[in-house]
């Protein structure tokens, strides 16, 4: 066993309003710099939609994340060799027109216009090239279904549906939709570290953080096409990859995230999960059905005393594994099974697990009658708006069986809390239904607490990082004394 | 007149060589240790990405080939003069290398015009960018001249160039073979140099910086800031 921590993301679909604090919060932060502008390391997505670049999960055309051939792994964009003969020229490379071309307003001309009898406009300017543009799309464009015939229709995961499901999902007064925020995912097995030539990319061993070495990123440009999910992002200014650093120095200091800490909905939950790492290859080449549950087998029991004494064997702090003890990600993950890693067909692992939605999928219209659930208080999945094939693809791997678990165990907690709060539903018939989905009154009570009333501590449970002692063991701070600083302090300037 | 010539030949054949040579190591090195964030191939093709392929690949592709030409006709020229006796390996050797030479140019022209062309591209296309396409430009246009009106470089290259750099390299420069060479010869030399001195200071370095571990490397790649061991043990005080 080799036990690693790594710092990972709940969030909880439910509750997401959609009204990008997280991404603004980040961009406030960390890509509001020239080259960055169209970058969003944080953004909240609505589905179904094509997302942000536009359709990037079309791996047949961006070929993003892995492949499995004969029980080895490959990567689908590039391999060894092929990294070499594509170096000049990247073919599935996304390029700005799938993102969309920054811009601002010539706001100067509503200061001086000249006389007239229009109102003067501000015409928007190019943030590149600084001329004049026609605006062609923006990052979320399709939020809220806008221009769905355009977006919507053409989200990859309404793939495998029925049109008669497809109709469903589309007619006019039961359009249904849900926000899909994204940021990295920390991912296990991340295809971007391993396209990478120059060795740039790295996860960081104490925490799984993944990260760019700006000084030793040569703009080859293969992790931009290998990510499944689009995270890296190249800046076309100082010529370098960039991407979400989950926000590293407050993590390091004991505070959440930027996107997390500013998340009005309080979908976010952070925590520390222990994980066996000689299992990552072999979890990520299983056929794609079995990955979900054989991921959640990697996450080990932070209260086991084999795992602690194994942890603290391979130097995991004490503060780590007691952070992993109190995490609300492990909850969520292993000990309640209701929360489903994005897209693990693309066999990256990725370590942020999102709640499936139960609001589209509880409301099917009946006639006049909007009907919520049957008699044992499940959403009815045949008749439900959204359908459960389309969240499968999603979160397992076209496999409904967990994501059925998932909505029925939290439609069985809404019926007990009803019983428990309201009163119109018999609590022995709400009991039952706990019964059927997997669940009991004091895990219901538990999950009630973690997503209804849970405080800033308990939604982030963010071990101390003892990186002051590392700094320590590779520079001397006292040498430094009276110098400009140590560490990255080059101006990170274009080369010539 | 004589005078005025040595001194020239000695500028350019003796001197020019030297300080490129020197140059090319020294800020090569200085940027690699102290400017490395500047050190990048500078992609364009982010902001544009259809031209890119069909400049960026033959340009790539011919340059790559034709000096892998150059430094074998350099490296093993007896090898090179026994291939060359027979005329059809002769033809073999001189159309390939010419097949090269315009591949390069056609992938620098179709450059030029993305980067006049595109607005997003030029905005990101230093004055040490032109600079380097036009000597590039140059080296080429004057290396294809050469190769057609003074035939058959590959084997002459081999009894005249290699002697000459050789001498250059051994620190007892000799100029007998230049003096004899013709105009386009002693310019395409000249310019070789000035790229050679130009090289650190422009985005040429990326080539000093190809990959190759890559090849033996594993996929994952994980940093970690301590020795995870010898941090828990409480016995070590220095942690």
């Amino acid at each position: 066993m080799d036990i690693r921590s790594q710092i990972s993301m709940v969030f909880h679909l439910d509750k997401c309003i959609g009204c990008h604090t997280c991404s603004i919060a980040c961009k406030n932060i960390w890509t509001d710099r020239k080259g960055t502008e169209y970058m969003w390391w944080n953004n909240v997505e609505t589905k179904p939609g094509t997302g942000f670049p536009t359709r990037w999960e079309d791996q047949e055309k961006y070929k993003g994340g892995w492949e499995e051939n004969k029980g080895k792994l490959r990567l689908k964009s590039t391999d060894k060799l092929k990294s070499f003969t594509n170096i000049f020229h990247n073919p599935n490379m996304p390029s700005m027109d799938d993102y969309y071309e920054p811009w601002t307003y010539d706001y100067k001309a509503l200061f001086n216009p000249k006389g007239s009898d229009d109102q003067p406009t501000a015409k928007p300017i190019s943030m590149v090239s600084g001329e004049y543009i026609d605006i062609k799309a923006g990052p979320n464009w399709d939020d809220d279904l806008s221009g769905s015939s355009v977006y919507a229709k053409n989200d990859i995961n309404l793939e495998n549906l029925t049109d008669e499901q497809r109709d469903q999902m589309f007619a006019i007064e039961r359009l249904v939709m849900f926000y899909f925020p994204r940021i990295c995912n920390h991912c296990l097995n991340p295809a971007c570290v391993a396209s990478c030539p120059s060795g740039a990319m790295y996860k960081r061993g104490e925490d799984g953080i993944v990260l760019i070495d700006q000084k030793r990123c040569r703009a080859w440009r293969s992790c931009v096409s290998a990510c499944p999910y689009k995270k890296t992002y190249f800046n076309w200014k100082s010529g370098k990859s960039e991407k979400c650093i989950l926000c590293f120095p407050r993590v390091e200091t004991g505070q959440a995230p930027a996107c997390f800490h500013s998340c009005v909905g309080r979908i976010r939950y952070l925590g520390v999960l222990l994980y066996d790492a000689e299992k990552i290859e072999e979890t990520a080449s299983l056929p794609e059905d079995q990955i979900v549950q054989a991921q959640r087998d990697m996450i080990l029991d932070p209260f086991d005393k084999n795992v602690i004494a194994e942890a603290k064997k391979n130097g995991i702090a004490d503060s780590t594994i007691e952070a992993a003890q109190n995490s609300p990600v492990y909850d969520f993950v292993k000990k309640w099974g209701i929360a489903l890693p994005p897209h693990v067909e693309y066999r990256t692992l990725p370590m942020l697990f999102y709640v499936p939605p139960l609001l589209p999928v509880m409301s099917a219209q009946d006639g006049k009658q909007v009907k919520n659930v049957n008699e044992d208080f499940f959403p009815d999945f045949d008749k439900a708006r959204l359908p459960i094939k389309y969240l499968a693809n999603m979160f397992s791997g076209g496999d409904e069986k967990f994501v059925r678990y998932a909505l029925e165990k939290q439609s069985a907690i809404r019926a007990y809390r009803r019983a428990v709060t309201v009163g119109d539903i018999d609590i022995k018939d709400a009991e039952r239904a706990l019964i059927k989905a997997d669940s009991s009154k004091e895990e219901a009570e538990a999950i009630y607490q973690a997503v209804s009333l849970s405080t800033f501590n308990e939604r982030f449970v963010i071990p101390a990082s003892h990186r002051e002692q590392a700094i320590e063991m590779y520079e001397d701070p006292l040498k430094h004394k009276q110098e400009t600083g140590f560490g990255f302090n080059e101006e990170p300037k274009r080369g010539l | 007149m004589e005078q005025f010539n040595e001194i020239l030949n000695t500028f350019f054949f003796i001197l020019l060589p030297y300080l490129s040579i020197f140059t090319f190591f020294l800020v090569s090195i200085y940027r690699y240790k102290k400017e490395k964030f500047g050190y990048s191939s500078l992609s364009s093709q982010f902001l544009e990405n259809k031209q890119h392929f069909w400049g960026l690949v033959p340009f790539h592709y011919g340059i790559i080939l034709i000096l892998t030409a150059h430094l074998f006709w350099f490296l093993f020229p007896g090898t090179v003069l026994v291939w060359n006796n027979v005329p059809l390996r002769l033809y073999i050797m001189e159309i390939s290398a010419l097949l090269f030479g315009l591949l390069t140019i056609i992938g620098l022209i179709n450059i030029f015009i993305r980067r006049f062309s595109d607005k997003k591209v030029k905005t990101v296309t230093s004055p040490f960018d032109w600079i380097t396409l036009i000597i590039l430009t140059t080296q080429v246009v004057s290396g294809l001249y050469v190769a057609f009106f003074f035939r058959y470089g590959s084997s002459w290259f081999a009894t005249s160039m290699t002697p000459y750099l050789l001498s250059v390299l051994k620190f007892s420069p000799d100029l007998s073979y230049i003096n004899a060479m013709p105009f386009m010869v002693k310019f395409h030399i000249v310019n070789a140099f000035t790229i050679v001195l130009l090289f650190p200071f422009t985005r040429l370095v990326h080539a000093l910086v190809l990959p190759l571990p890559y090849i033996i490397r594993k996929f994952q790649i994980v940093r970690w800031n301590w020795d995870r061991k010898k941090t828990r043990n409480a016995e070590n005080k220095s942690v």
